[in-house]
């Protein structure tokens, strides 16, 4: 081996041909690979549900659940919101969780969770850990007010968000997390302003950072190291942290099923989904585009926006899309500008 | 140790001997005095080993205990009225996952028109939601239901409510004697959960169950509260070895051996109609009292047992079925149903959103049982003058307004239409 | 414990439910084939060494590549690397070094004294190669490694043919070539030097060998006619490039002219540079992008000061005077004369026009074809006559070291079928790997290593190497920047990304199982497979 500065450098990239965004790589060690990549993987969630082809929030739950579940040492419970995970995970008489789950309601998966993680301290156990989950109807919407609670009692739960931006176990309904100008069944795409209204909405993962819990950060299935770095550092606080995964959903999008990695990874590149992290309070990272897309790219695969591309109004609401976009980088400084040295 | 306290310190140091293990706290008069002293004894640690949690609202409430109680801990809850209908979809499903919280309910009125005082409706709107009711006479009897309900709700793992009539218990300073805790250990065994959220023994609870099963999962709650049927009176046996004095079971019956009327009722009130039965009984008229603790489970045996052979049975309750009448009432009938003989009943809708029962009310409404029964729904006291001119004027005035309201001014005024227009 | 019934459920119980019953299409496993290695003239499974290169199993890599190529560190500095050329990664960022990695293993094998290992069994046949060159020693090497006794005969006193004779040494050190030839000859190839073959068939019977493979390359460089003064000094750049070898360097003068356009215009004209030539011009009569030499080796030598003339015939040579005409493109592109000259003052002239193949061996063999001056071979690389093969430059392709190492390797299969009574098939070929059948998101930016290059100077003055190798630290890099086109490097993406777990992970080297019982069909694994090593195909409903 050689020594000295080139050396440094290159030992930098050294094993960053390869594998620096794939689930695994044969060529670093055991530690440094993900969690997914191992062949004894606990598998939180099995074989056998009933998930949509390609679904997106099997797969982030999984990737999410099987992290906290190494990172607790096997000490996890997991509370899940009514929603499709629940639904196509246990309908009776098969269950496909391998871990202590509990599902309640629908709107209170924040606040069985705080219960579950009180009873842990309470019996002295407080290195069993607890996750609460749920879809994006059953955080930014009906299970809100719980959600808020248990942020700002500061319960010690890892709430994570599987945002798919409607409310699919029902066929498809808005949602506070819906984007402006998607088609859904209660926002459908006829009349003058087709699609979810603009103006519309809220960001949770703000409104959780303003809340000042100790660590709030949002994700997608299309970057697992991201995923799982952050459920690690979740898992390394005690306190209520949040985790706002992106996960998109063929059957609700519109899109194909092979496509849903492709799409949470296209919702980064064009500034539509920020990934970032925050502390406290204040923002302390952020996922840097790396092949900045106009939002046409990430819109085009998805039939909830297909009206857009047919007529001179769509045209308009897809400059507003990226107009929101921009936005977006321009807030969470997500792309390298010529010059922009960090 | 013998107490002069307030109802709801006496249950909350009651509630405290059964080392409750989480307490959810969300404010709602008028059971707030149980949680805030609750809430003290843990800051001051007497009240050792209690996680007390001040959440956002009931439903939060009862969801944290719902958590609580699945990772394996005793869960404690208190609310009333608006409170329990605003986490009723959790006491649903605190029953259906079969999980043993105990719930304090400060009995109290249900809005609209908004009201703070007592009656039953609120217990009664969750009565079909998979609890155990058990309805409390006195101060003394609310706190020793408490620690009967714990016992209760964990051997069936079934939630449990005991209700206590609000601000007539829970504010009414009273002697109360307060158990030891040595004697309560030997009472109420540590929890022992059926199903609990364990690493070490992974399960999946709360699945989604269809017509295949749902039926089956409902016919076990159901006959589980069969079971109760013996086991609360069993609990209240051994409770009374235990603790000395009659507290709880099923019903208890006061004077009914030569009865020819029979009141039935539950709660505080029977304390007044027990004044009344003793000044009629004075004079000579036969009547008795059933006062029922369990509303669920409904003892529709031990009922019928006490209630065939009288002519008249008066059932006075402080909840109303809107449309329909008196739900006790339609209880005692289910009681009698089929019964060769059975004696008329007569209800009685009393004591609403805290109109004090009194006892020349009674006096005229027993008496009235026996000369001049009637049927359908009684309303005790109800001012038909009031009534008559707000009817009069609704039918005439399309925009009449709020009837609330206007009553409120007719019973200031007396004038003859509303003072606003 | 016994459970509530039905709200509670036992761990894993889904099992039971096997959702491959949805499935409308399947992925499965493929190995496509990655661009270098279709574009190899030796036939090199490129992405294969590499993944071992990768990880630093230097041994296996080299092993592997000389599975089909013996000559790794000759390979790595002369051949031009076509496979670079359509490498995937250049349309990401640049190519994958491959050529550059290929040398490294070539001389850390001739560092660490790595042998081949010897042939299984022999198998009694007897081989006769004609010609020491790269085609020759490599089908003497595929030969020997098939267990048949191989006899190399070359006319010259050297082994190497034209990577000793056409190459000059500032691109391949002689010992780097004789190790490796060497290393084939420990094989147990009978290499016989000055011994040239007069006729090929009557060799062959007194050496009762049972086949044959010429391989005697094209040496005799090609004369144009130029009108010529009696002291004017001309001579062929092959003469030139072989008399390097010899005890007594050629005198040029200080004024060298080359004439032609190809690489060994360019190797000659380097050479002159560096005997002593002050000016070194090579002459071409189109214009640079026609130019058939490599355009590095064209840039190359502009660094060390070689002047081009474009658009140049030369029409005369007198004593220290060169005429020359000007020519222009017509529409079609060809040089047509102007009728402009000028004068060139030079005191040699090397004329770098091209080779001939020397046919003498082949006098009277019947039944054999020339065309074109080289030697018809039909796709088996068999001459007309049975049982002679033929290869290299004497037969009709390009005329690089590397196709030739190719043709032995070609030859060398054929033969062994033909001695066995057999033909020869080769294995259909895989689908093309195409890039639009990767995923390349999951490769990060990581810019080509440049290797160390000689200062100009030195360049212009000595022989010594212009080309430096990698370390150790720079060829894992490079190896790591290979795509793994169409094959499975085992980056676990499949069975990451599989939202129902229905993909089973075998182990390192294993590489991975689809469990259909429980596989939905959805694709995302195809999708995302970063070197397009998994196919959907419709399931058969």
């Amino acid at each position: 081996m050689t020594n000295g500065t080139t050396s440094a450098a290159i030992q930098k990239l050294h094993f960053y041909q390869k594998g620096t965004f794939t689930v695994g790589n044969r060529l670093v060690s055991e530690a440094d690979r993900s969690v997914q990549a191992s062949i004894d993987r606990s598998n939180a969630l099995t074989c056998g549900h009933r998930a949509c082809q390609g679904c997106g929030e099997a797969l982030g739950a999984r990737y999410a659940l099987d992290a906290a579940l190494r990172a607790a040492g096997g000490n996890l419970i997991a509370v899940n919101a009514t929603g499709c995970l629940e639904v196509f995970t246990t309908p009776y008489p098969e269950t496909s969780w391998q871990i202590p789950w509990i599902h309640s309601l629908f709107g209170n998966a924040a606040a069985v969770a705080t219960g579950v993680a009180a009873a842990m301290r309470v019996k002295g156990r407080p290195e069993i850990r607890v996750v609460a989950q749920g879809g994006d109807g059953g955080t930014t919407d009906i299970g809100f007010g719980c959600l808020s609670g248990m942020f700002e009692r500061n319960d010690d739960v890892l709430y994570i968000c599987y945002d798919n931006e409607a409310y699919m176990n029902t066929g498809v309904q808005r949602s506070s997390a819906t984007p402006p100008a998607a088609r859904t069944a209660t926002t459908p795409a006829v009349g003058p302003q087709p699609g979810n209204v603009f103006g519309t909405g809220k960001s949770v993962p703000k409104i959780a950072v303003a809340h000042g819990i100790p660590f709030v950060a949002t994700a997608t299935v299309a970057d697992l190291h991201d995923l799982e770095r952050k459920v690690v550092k979740a898992m390394g606080i005690h306190g209520a942290r949040y985790l706002h995964i992106h996960v998109p959903c063929p059957l609700g999008w519109g899109s194909a099923s092979q496509d849903t990695i492709r799409l949470a990874q296209l919702a980064v590149e064009c500034g539509m989904f920020p990934v970032f992290e925050a502390e406290h309070g204040v923002v302390t990272g952020r996922r840097k585009i790396r092949r900045r897309v106009p939002v046409e790219d990430y819109l085009k695969p998805q039939r909830r926006f297909a009206h857009l591309f047919t007529t001179e109004e769509g045209r308009k609401c897809i400059s507003q899309l990226q107009a929101m976009a921009d936005r977006n980088i321009a807030e969470y400084r997500l792309f390298d500008w010529e010059g922009d040295v960090e | 140790m013998l107490k002069q306290i307030e109802g709801s310190h006496a249950m909350a140091e009651g509630i405290a001997l059964c080392r409750p293990e989480v307490i959810c706290a969300y404010p709602i008069t008028p059971q707030t005095h149980i949680v805030e002293r609750l809430g003290e004894m843990v800051r001051t640690g007497e009240l050792k080993n209690c996680e007390f949690i001040n959440v956002e609202s009931e439903f939060t409430a009862l969801s944290v205990a719902i958590g609580a109680s699945a990772a394996g801990a005793r869960a404690y809850t208190a609310t009333a009225s608006q409170g329990l209908l605003f986490m009723a979809e959790a006491v649903y499903n605190a029953a259906g996952l079969g999980l043993p919280v105990v719930m304090t309910i400060g009995n109290r009125a249900i809005g609209a028109p908004i009201n703070i005082w007592n009656d039953h409706s609120d217990a009664m709107s969750m009565s079909d939601a998979g609890w155990m009711q058990l309805f409390a006479e006195t101060n003394q009897e609310a706190v020793d239901l408490h620690i009967q309900a714990f016992r209760l709700a964990e051997e069936l793992s079934m939630p449990t409510m005991v209700c206590v009539d609000g601000f007539i218990l829970t504010h009414a300073v009273e002697r109360v004697d307060v158990p030891e805790q040595a004697e309560v250990d030997d009472y109420l065994p540590a929890y022992e959960p059926v199903q609990v959220l364990d690493p070490n023994d992974p399960i999946s609870i709360g699945a989604m169950v269809g017509p295949d099963a749902f039926t089956e999962v409902r016919f076990l709650q159901h006959y589980k509260q069969t079971l109760a049927l013996r086991l609360i009176s069993e609990f209240a046996g051994e409770f009374k070895k235990q603790f000395g004095r009659d507290s709880g079971g099923l019903l208890r019956t006061y004077k009914i051996d030569d009865a020819e009327v029979l009141v039935v009722a539950m709660g505080s009130v029977n304390g007044t109609i027990k004044d009344t039965i003793d000044e009629m009984r004075a004079d000579g008229i036969r009547i008795g009292l059933v006062t029922l603790v369990a509303f669920r489970p409904f003892p529709v045996e031990a009922l019928r047992k006490v209630l065939v052979g009288p002519k008249h049975v008066v059932v006075i309750e402080k909840s109303l079925a809107v449309g329909m009448g008196g739900q006790l009432a339609l209880h005692v009938d289910l009681a009698l149903r089929n019964v060769a003989g059975a004696p008329q009943v007569h209800s009685v809708v009393a004591g609403l959103g805290g109109r004090p029962i009194t006892r020349p009310s009674l006096h005229r409404l027993f008496r009235r049982a026996l000369v001049q029964p009637w049927e359908g729904t009684h309303f005790l006291d109800l001012n038909e003058e009031v009534i008559a001119k707000e009817l009069h004027y609704v039918r005439k005035v399309r925009r009449s307004g709020p009837t609330a309201e206007n009553l409120l001014r007719r019973l200031r005024t007396g004038a003859q239409k509303p003072a606003a227009d | 414990m016994k459970r509530p019934f039905a709200i509670s459920l036992d761990v894993g119980t889904s099992l039971a439910n096997l959702t491959g019953s949805w499935r409308t299409s399947r992925p499965v496993y493929v190995d496509r084939l990655p661009p270098c290695n279709n574009a190899c003239p030796a036939g090199e499974n490129i992405q294969s060494w590499l993944y071992h290169a990768e990880s630093g199993d230097y041994e296996t890599a080299w092993r592997t590549l000389s599975i089909d190529n013996p000559m790794p560190a000759v390979m790595g500095r002369v051949c031009y690397h076509p496979c670079e050329n359509v490498c995937s990664r250049s349309q990401l960022d640049e190519a994958v070094g491959i050529n550059s990695v290929e040398r490294f293993l070539g001389d850390v094998a001739i560092r660490n004294g790595w042998r081949f290992a010897p042939p299984q069994a022999d198998t009694g046949k007897r081989v006769l190669v004609v010609g020491a060159g790269p085609s020759g020693l490599s089908a003497a090497y595929h030969l020997r490694r098939k267990g048949h006794a191989v006899e190399i005969r070359e006319a010259g006193p050297f082994t190497g043919g034209m990577m000793r004779f056409g190459i000059p040494k500032y691109r391949l050190p002689r010992d780097v070539l004789e190790a490796e030839i060497n290393r084939i000859i420990d094989l147990g190839v009978v290499m016989k030097l000055n011994t040239k073959i007069d006729h090929v068939v009557d060799s062959m019977q007194a050496g009762r060998f049972d086949a044959a493979f010429l391989a005697v390359g094209a040496h005799i460089g090609k004369r144009a006619y130029i009108p010529a003064g009696s002291a004017a000094k001309v001579l062929d750049a092959v003469a030139l490039l072989r008399s390097m070898e010899g005890e007594d360097k050629p005198l040029l003068g200080r004024r060298v002219v080359v004439y032609g356009g190809g690489n060994t215009a360019i190797d000659a004209a380097r050479t002159a540079r560096r005997l002593g030539a002050t000016e070194a011009i090579i002459i071409y009569r189109r214009t640079r992008d026609r130019m058939p030499a490599h355009d590095f080796e064209v840039e190359e030598a502009l660094q060390e000061g070689i002047m081009m003339k474009w658009l140049s015939t030369i029409k005369r040579m007198d004593e220290g005077v060169l005429t020359v005409e000007k020519m222009q493109l017509d529409e079609k592109g060809f040089p047509q004369p102007t009728g402009e000259f000028e004068m060139l003052e030079t005191d040699s002239l090397v004329l770098a026009l091209g080779q001939d193949v020397d046919m003498s061996l082949l006098d009277g063999v019947p039944g054999l074809k020339i065309k074109d001056g080289v030697v018809q071979v039909d796709s088996n690389m068999m001459t007309g006559y049975a049982g002679i093969f033929a290869g290299g430059d004497m037969v009709p392709s390009e005329r690089t070291v590397t196709v030739a190492v190719g043709h032995g390797k070609k030859a060398a299969r054929h033969i062994d079928a033909w001695l066995r009574g057999a033909i020869y098939t080769p294995s259909e070929k895989h689908e093309l790997a195409s890039i639009e059948k990767l995923n390349t998101w999951y490769y990060a930016d990581a810019p080509k290593t440049v290797r160390p290059m000689l200062e100009v100077a030195r360049r212009q003055s000595t022989f010594e190497e212009v080309q430096g190798g990698l370390d150790e630290t720079n060829a894992l890099y490079e190896a790591r920047r290979c795509l793994s086109c169409g094959n499975c490097f085992e980056c676990d993406n499949c069975y990451g990304v599989c939202p129902d777990n229905a993909v089973i992970k075998l182990g390192p080297g294993q590489r991975f199982r689809f469990n259909y019982d429980y596989c939905k069909g959805c694709g995302v694994c195809a999708q995302e497979c970063p070197c397009g090593a998994i196919a959907m195909v419709s399931e058969e409903i």
